[in-house]
């Protein structure tokens, strides 16, 4: 235990911990949109995976990267439309209709990756940047500093994500529509559309969750998310559907990934009880869940769809 | 949820009004207001797998294989010999178990997303009862193990169950990450404590008791007890549902808790009953899937998904596709299940990966909940069209059992 305490392997760990954020803050804070807006989007780990596919595949067949992470966003935003056509024009149950989502992005990238590529084939990945000056600062610059693209843009957008929300027009109509639609669309507010817009923008962020999980590990499997998506679902909940919760729950997350992989590693933990040490972040969402749930609103209109007929 | 509770077709099935002197208009307009909702459950979801098979058509298309020949080989890998379709009923048991389960969850208005999680820890007390008790004879230690997967499995349902009720958590995020928990759970189980002694360190349990197997049944196929235990699982939770009063009860609650807790029901005792029978149904299809398999053990090769077969999930589009009813998820599982064995052939036939099966189960998922608010439109449409204005009962199975 003692080889873990010290601070380069504490810093590589929270370093790692970092990255290992990225996939849940990014599905997280596009989740946490839709959810303001009252759409619950239970197929973010479906998306992720079709996400991640694209990513990989675009990078493995082209041999660049940032060309994945465009594949990727596109897959996402595509994903998102079909799932604000079930959801919004024909007003399917959304916990239902995200399972299927789900089972489809599951299915069909590892379809796609069974026939197209076979054997996991490794790819390039995003090169780190370090920022001049800042990366060579001691400890800090490697923990902070010193990270791929995806990971500073996943972190820029939390600031972004909750101006857009609490300091725009578009944001107030969010709001508005998640909260109470019959108000808002007696003031004009389009419900459908407002939906539709959180809808795919939420789905192009998991979309790129998935890029960023899959440049990282430079790599993609059958199920490579396994269980990433449904987890920045609870992490909206965690976060109490602020953006800055989200980040909270995401880099704790992380963390705690962090750890136990370096336990691992370090041959702290042997096979078996890293297995155990797997559950940690589901128990933890649970606890979470428990003392959360009581204390704090979801937007009034979550998964409740709305029709301007009755 | 109510508007998709109401939309099955246990509803179209109300009392015919007495027609002994009607004129022909009303009596045709009776026959349609009872046979066009009937013919709306039914060809909603089949036009929902018709429509996912298309799109898998053009999936296959993509992956240059052609589609006939693809659905050919599916058809006579589920269907094509006694084999074949004894292999589809094998596949098709988990699937029914958790359905029935899923229908019992939802009508009570609770989304049960944990079927895989019930399914191992079914799995899992079950083989640590066949351990601990092996030379108990096969007449007892057969519905010995069955009971264990069910208490497992219903004890893991009513965890979430009572998180709802009594601390108000989402079930669908907490059933999620009690899957991930049974998973992680079966993972250490068998790389420590179960594992087979031996040199080689499979993640698999030994050999378990001989007299703890499903026995096979007549016929000489691989058709094994299973399949009884299932059948009988429907009817029981099809009389618990429609002919029992925990039924009315728990549907009650489905379809109005702020109601039925006015009329004096325990709601919240509900919410946890239904998501503790609905994880024993799902822990039963967890004995099942160790003491009815080839190998007679626990096998954690694949990881999780490897042993449960996403029967967690692709029960639940089982569930959807027979309306929620105990007794049409029987035929609803074969129809899944004759895709899973389908699948095997798809791919041996035409090197298209069986993962496709899966992809197409979402599609159905998709479609067939798309496809509800198409149907209460087209009941509606009959209803409107239909001479007598009287309104048809909307809940004719709950007056049915209650009297």
């Amino acid at each position: 235990m003692s080889e873990f305490f010290t601070i380069t392997v504490l810093v590589a760990t929270l370093a790692s911990g970092i990255r290992l954020a990225t996939p849940f803050l990014l599905a997280g804070l596009g989740e946490t949109l839709g959810q303001r807006s009252g759409v619950l989007n239970l197929g973010v780990e479906g998306v992720m995976l079709i996400g991640a596919y694209a990513a990989y595949y675009t990078a493995l067949q082209t041999g660049s990267a940032w060309l994945g992470v465009l594949f990727a966003l596109a897959a996402g935003a595509a994903m998102g439309l079909v799932y604000a056509l079930i959801t919004v024009v024909l007003h399917a149950e959304q916990g239902i209709s995200g399972i299927g989502i789900f089972l489809f992005g599951l299915g069909f990238t590892d379809l796609l990756f069974q026939k197209q590529v076979g054997t996991p084939i490794t790819i390039g990945g995003l090169s780190r940047v370090s920022i001049p000056w800042l990366s060579d600062l001691r400890y800090v610059g490697d923990l902070l500093f010193s990270h791929s693209p995806l990971v500073y843009a996943a972190f820029l957008l939390v600031p972004v994500m909750r101006f857009v929300v609490n300091r725009t027009t578009f944001g107030l109509n969010v709001r508005a529509v998640g909260e109470t639609p019959e108000a808002a669309d007696t003031l004009g507010v389009s419900v459908a559309w407002t939906r539709v817009a959180t809808i795919v923008i939420g789905s192009t962020f998991a979309g790129l969750a998935g890029a960023s999980l899959a440049l990282e590990v430079k790599v993609f499997q059958q199920n490579l998310t396994s269980g990433r998506g449904f987890i920045a679902i609870a992490l909206v909940y965690f976060g109490a559907w602020r953006m800055y919760g989200v980040m909270t729950g995401a880099l704790l997350f992380g963390i705690v990934s962090a750890t136990v992989l370096q336990w691992k590693t370090l041959g702290i933990v042997s096979g078996g009880a890293a297995a155990l040490t797997t559950m940690a972040p589901a128990v933890l969402t649970i606890v979470v869940l428990v003392i959360v749930s009581r204390r704090v609103g979801a937007p009034a209109a979550l998964t409740r769809p709305f029709d301007r007929a009755s | 949820m109510s508007k998709f509770m109401s939309e099955t077709p246990a509803n179209s099935t109300g009392d015919l009004p007495a027609s002994a002197g009607a004129s022909t208009a009303q009596r045709s307009s009776t026959i349609r207001r009872l046979v066009v909702p009937r013919l709306a459950g039914l060809v909603v979801p089949l036009a929902a797998v018709l429509a996912a098979l298309a799109v898998g058509a053009v999936m296959l298309l993509v992956l240059k294989a052609n589609p006939i020949e693809g659905y050919g080989a599916m058809l006579s890998g589920a269907a094509g010999s006694w084999d074949a379709l004894a292999d589809t009923a094998n596949k098709a048991m988990p699937l029914m178990l958790v359905g029935v389960g899923i229908s019992i969850a939802f009508r009570a208005g609770v989304i049960n997303i944990g079927g895989e999680g019930q399914i191992i820890m079914g799995a899992i007390s079950a083989t640590l009862v066949a351990l601990a008790i092996p030379g108990t004879p096969r007449v007892l230690l057969v519905p010995v193990v069955l009971l264990a997967g069910g208490i497992g499995g219903g004890i893991w349902g009513a965890i979430p169950g009572a998180l709802k009720a009594y601390a108000g958590v989402n079930e669908i995020l907490s059933t999620i990450m009690m899957n991930i928990v049974a998973a992680g759970l079966m993972s250490f189980l068998l790389q420590d404590l179960l594992i087979e002694e031996g040199a080689i360190r499979i993640q698999q349990t030994k050999r378990l008791s001989e007299n703890a197997d499903l026995p096979l049944l007549p016929g000489g196929t691989r058709l094994h007890l299973g399949f009884i235990v299932a059948l009988l699982v429907a009817l029981a939770g099809y009389y618990l549902l429609f002919r029992s009063a925990i039924g009315v009860r728990l549907r009650a609650v489905g379809h109005n808790p702020d109601a039925s807790r006015y009329a004096g029901m325990a709601v919240k005792r509900s919410v946890v009953q239904a998501l503790a029978l609905s994880g024993a149904c799902a822990g039963v299809a967890g004995a099942i899937l160790v003491f009815g398999s080839e190998s007679h053990r626990l096998i954690g090769e694949g990881g999780s998904a490897g042993f449960t077969q996403s029967a967690g999930f692709n029960g639940i589009v089982a569930a959807l596709f027979g309306g929620l009813h105990p007794l049409y998820t029987v035929p609803a599982s074969f129809l899944f299940g004759g895709l899973l064995t389908g699948g095997i052939e798809l791919q041996r036939e035409t090197q298209v990966p069986a993962a496709l099966v899966i992809a197409l189960n979402g599609l159905v998922v998709v479609f067939v909940v798309g496809s509800l608010k198409l149907r209460s439109r087209l009941a509606q449409w009959v209803d409107s069209t239909s001479m007598d204005a009287q309104t048809p009962q909307s809940e004719p199975d709950l007056v049915e059992a209650t009297s």
